[in-house]
């Protein structure tokens, strides 16, 4: 199609370096997340997965080389970065609620404050957003007074009042009891089916096989393999990926 | 003790006069200590590089010298005054020092994830500061600031030193000294003066401190 040829990709990364220290996490890391595609990035833990994550949207800053979101490359700290940090929807580990205010308060906040939403647009948005991802009777509660799976579920809908491009998703279910994990993918994945270009890092294989339309397996802070889900599951060409998924799928 | 009842509108007046230089010290270095705070936490190296001089030089030198540069030094640079106004600066130049790093600690006890959701959702410093981070920092900022102000009011006796004038230490200075009273009770008068202000001062903090406390 003549629009995807046109239309630069959601995010590129070229050349991607990283340290803590002395430890280099991202090793010339270089890949795209296309418009409209789910990207899930899988790996053993230190791989370098979240670094990476959230390197895209500045949270960890990169040594060298170049980050672009939807053809323009990351601002320096200020007012750029900012605007498109407001771009890009991110979904933590430990949820990170605001923690002193209510449910509908955390997703109205962005709205309001960097939208310059009013008070009313943005409070029918965000009742709309908790209604999708069926927490619109905790509304008026505060985070520490909701489970888990529901707090994370509110955090989505605190990332989508914003109107992302895209949703950089670190971890998302990780820190939740395991009987909460799949209302959270659920939610997920009725995003990726809606079209919403999604690159999440997770141990979830079932959301990977299920929503993903690619894989991308890290270790030691580079990229061993990106290909589709099947393929990686089915027949890994790598001997870190065969590994790996060994260690995974015998449980 | 007649010597107190007998003086007791001159006391009252020193009482007034050190409650203003509190007032004005106190919320002369809420402000620029809450400044200086946010300096410190900064993305931009040059506002964490002067939040952290002043600091070092303010909590480092004796308030009496900092009265002594604003008293005596600022008239010899072209800035003169009543000795009430280099009282106060000099007064919130010192505690602004000790605010910052309470504000600061505040600031640090608020947990990262919560001003990286700010930052993610697209507010820029300013805004997670006032919109995130302050309003969940206040609740660790109030003892520490309590104890910051409460040494606050009990070294406005030391600009009451300096010739302002007719605040409670100047009151026992004039009765003591210029009149020939018992020391004894006159500066039982002061002492209790000053407890007037500060034993309420920390029950208010104590009463704010389980207010923010229950307000989460």
């Amino acid at each position: 199609m003549s629009t995807e040829t046109a239309a630069p990709p959601m995010i590129k990364a070229t050349a991607v370096n990283k340290y803590f220290g002395d430890l280099h996490v991202l090793k010339d890391i270089d890949f795209e997340v296309p418009r409209g595609q789910v990207v899930v990035v899988l790996g053993p833990s230190g791989s370098g997965k979240s670094t990476l994550c959230r390197a895209i949207n500045r949270l960890e800053p990169i040594n060298s080389g170049q980050i672009e979101v939807d053809g323009k490359p990351l601002p320096a700290e200020g007012k750029a970065l900012a605007a498109l940090r407001a771009d890009v929807g991110m979904v933590f580990q430990q949820f990170n609620l605001f923690a002193h205010k209510t449910i509908l308060e955390n997703v109205t906040l962005g709205p309001t404050k960097v939208r310059r939403a009013s008070a009313a647009e943005a409070r029918t948005l965000a009742m709309e957003l908790l209604e999708r991802v069926g927490i619109a009777n905790q509304a008026e509660k505060y985070p520490a007074q909701l489970s888990g799976g529901q707090q994370q579920r509110a955090a989505i809908a605190r990332a989508l009042a914003m109107k992302p491009k895209v949703m950089l998703f670190d971890e998302p279910t990780s820190a939740l009891d395991p009987e909460m994990v799949q209302e959270v993918l659920d939610t997920m994945t009725s995003l990726a089916d809606e079209g919403m270009t999604m690159l999440v890092v997770t141990h979830e294989m079932g959301f990977a096989r299920r929503a993903a339309h690619r894989v991308i397996f890290m270790s030691d802070g580079e990229i061993v393999e990106d290909t589709n889900p099947n393929d990686f599951f089915t027949d890994p060409k790598s001997e870190r990926a065969k590994d790996f998924l060994g260690k995974i799928l015998t449980h | 003790m007649d010597v107190i009842i007998d003086n007791l509108p001159l006391y009252a007046d020193g009482l007034l006069t050190t409650l203003q230089i509190c007032a004005y010290g106190f919320v002369g270095s809420l402000v620029l200590g809450t400044i200086l705070g946010a300096f410190r936490v900064s993305p931009v190296a040059p506002l964490r590089w002067v939040g952290t001089s002043w600091v070092n030089v303010f909590r480092n030198c004796p308030l009496t010298i900092v009265l002594f540069f604003c008293a005596f030094g600022l008239p010899e640079v072209g800035i003169n005054g009543q000795y009430f106004w280099f009282g106060v600066t000099g007064l919130v130049l010192y505690t602004s020092a000790f605010v910052c790093e309470a504000v600061r600690s505040g600031i640090n006890s608020v947990s990262a994830g919560q001003a990286e959701a700010a930052r993610a959702v697209g507010l820029n410093f300013g805004q997670s500061l006032s919109y995130v981070i302050m309003p969940q920092a206040v609740r660790s900022v109030v003892p520490p600031l309590g104890s910051v102000i409460i040494a606050m009011i009990k070294n406005s006796a030391i600009v009451g030193a300096f010739g302002v004038g007719g605040d409670l230490f100047a009151v026992g200075q004039q009765l003591s000294s210029a009149q020939g009273k018992a020391a004894l009770p006159v500066l039982t008068g002061v002492a209790l003066g000053y407890l007037v202000i500060t034993i309420p001062g920390g029950l208010l903090l104590g009463w704010l401190e389980r207010k923010v406390a229950i307000a989460r």
